[in-house]
């Protein structure tokens, strides 16, 4: 087994987990510029297959690291860079949550609870809709998303026959 | 303005066991195809299941998505732990990367070549744009919670705009709006009950 490798996953790693905010976008070009320029573990075209790879999985779009430590030192290095992602902050979140439970029902808590759901609200909506403006397909994506909001919110149709008929779409439009 | 008790549990079911919520996070890791997990999130843990009200679950994301971290994990421990405390958080967190994390070192040895195929391609966007309906029914459902106050609305909208016209990275957005959408509440319930 290759511990340098490994301990360089760790170091590259671990930082990263304080450092993604969001749906783990917000690292994807550190860990580029880190797993290509400076430690080598694989060459530019090597690195967007494993990314096209991480969107076409279900999942959290974050198990690009899992990939990506997976090249740098296989199965062993798979495990480490995903133990290095998830757990440091994670464990952050825990201690948060521990001492939510222990304030619960105060009025400091009870307004930080309804205080956040506006911002929830506004952060959501952008998402979505920032997604969709930097979307392949134009405005053919934002009929597919309007279509599909309008159809969970009003039936109870399954999401899947909504993905299902959005990978159609396309592909009869664009394909 | 309409009180809106997060501490309402709208099914009298009882919590359910770290098992059923490896299980429950596990669907989502597996199924969750296009992003939006944490709209399949509240459709699965508020919508079907009603393990959690809306406001409990709208209130943790906001907080999952501020802390440091990826926020869908984020948000397993913090469902997994209001539900089953430390042994729930655990089990929600590797229910969710465990069996997609062995299911995408499956794929990446046998089937690297898909990803390249333009056909994919093409349908991978159209599924990305109908799991965006997913996300926005969360957004709207908050959104219709929020527009019961005039503050809570006009917070909502800054928040939309600095994020999405304004492109301000969201770390500074929410660390401006938060703080004083939480002290406008903070200043509500205080009135409201008096100190």
């Amino acid at each position: 087994m290759n511990l340098k490798s490994l301990l360089e996953v760790v170091l590259v790693f671990v930082p990263l987990s304080f450092l993604t905010v969001g749906g783990g976008q917000s690292i994807v070009a550190d860990i580029h510029r880190q797993s290509v320029d400076v430690y080598g573990w694989m060459n530019n075209a090597q690195f967007m297959d494993l990314y096209a790879l991480s969107r076409i999985i279900p999942g959290p779009g974050a198990l690009l690291v899992t990939l990506v430590g997976w090249q740098a030192a296989g199965l062993a290095g798979a495990l480490v860079a995903s133990a290095a992602i998830f757990i440091p902050s994670s464990l952050l979140v825990y201690g948060l949550a521990h001492l939510w439970t222990r304030f619960k029902g105060t009025r400091c808590i009870r307004a930080v609870e309804a205080g956040l759901v506006p911002v929830a609200a506004g952060m959501v909506l952008a998402a979505s809709c920032t997604v969709l403006r930097a979307a392949e397909g134009g405005a053919w994506a934002w009929g597919v998303a309007a279509v599909s909001t309008l159809a969970l919110m009003l039936t109870r149709l399954s999401p899947f026959l909504m993905l299902g008929l959005g990978a159609v779409v396309f592909l009869v439009a664009l394909g | 303005m309409i009180p809106t008790p997060s501490s309402l549990r709208p099914g009298d079911a009882p919590p359910p066991s770290a098992f059923q919520l490896f299980l429950a996070f596990a669907k989502i890791g597996l199924t969750s195809f296009g992003g939006g997990l944490s709209g399949w999130m509240m459709r699965e843990f508020v919508q079907r299941r009603e393990w959690l009200s809306e406001a409990e679950f709208l209130s943790g994301l906001a907080l999952a998505q501020a802390f440091p971290g990826v926020n869908v994990i984020n948000m397993s421990i913090w469902v997994g732990f209001r539900l089953r405390g430390g042994v729930g958080a655990l089990a929600g967190a590797l229910g969710l990367v465990v069996p997609a994390m062995l299911l995408a070192l499956a794929v990446v040895g046998a089937f690297s070549a898909a990803a390249k195929s333009d056909s994919v391609h093409v349908a991978l966007a159209g599924v990305a744009a109908a799991a965006v309906g997913l996300s926005l029914q969360t957004g709207l459902r908050a959104a219709r919670r929020a527009a019961q106050s005039m503050a809570a609305a006009a917070i909502m909208a800054a928040t939309f705009g600095a994020i999405f016209f304004l492109r301000l990275p969201l770390l500074w957005v929410v660390g401006t709006m938060a703080p004083l959408s939480v002290g406008l509440a903070y200043l509500r319930l205080r009135a409201r009950e008096g100190s």
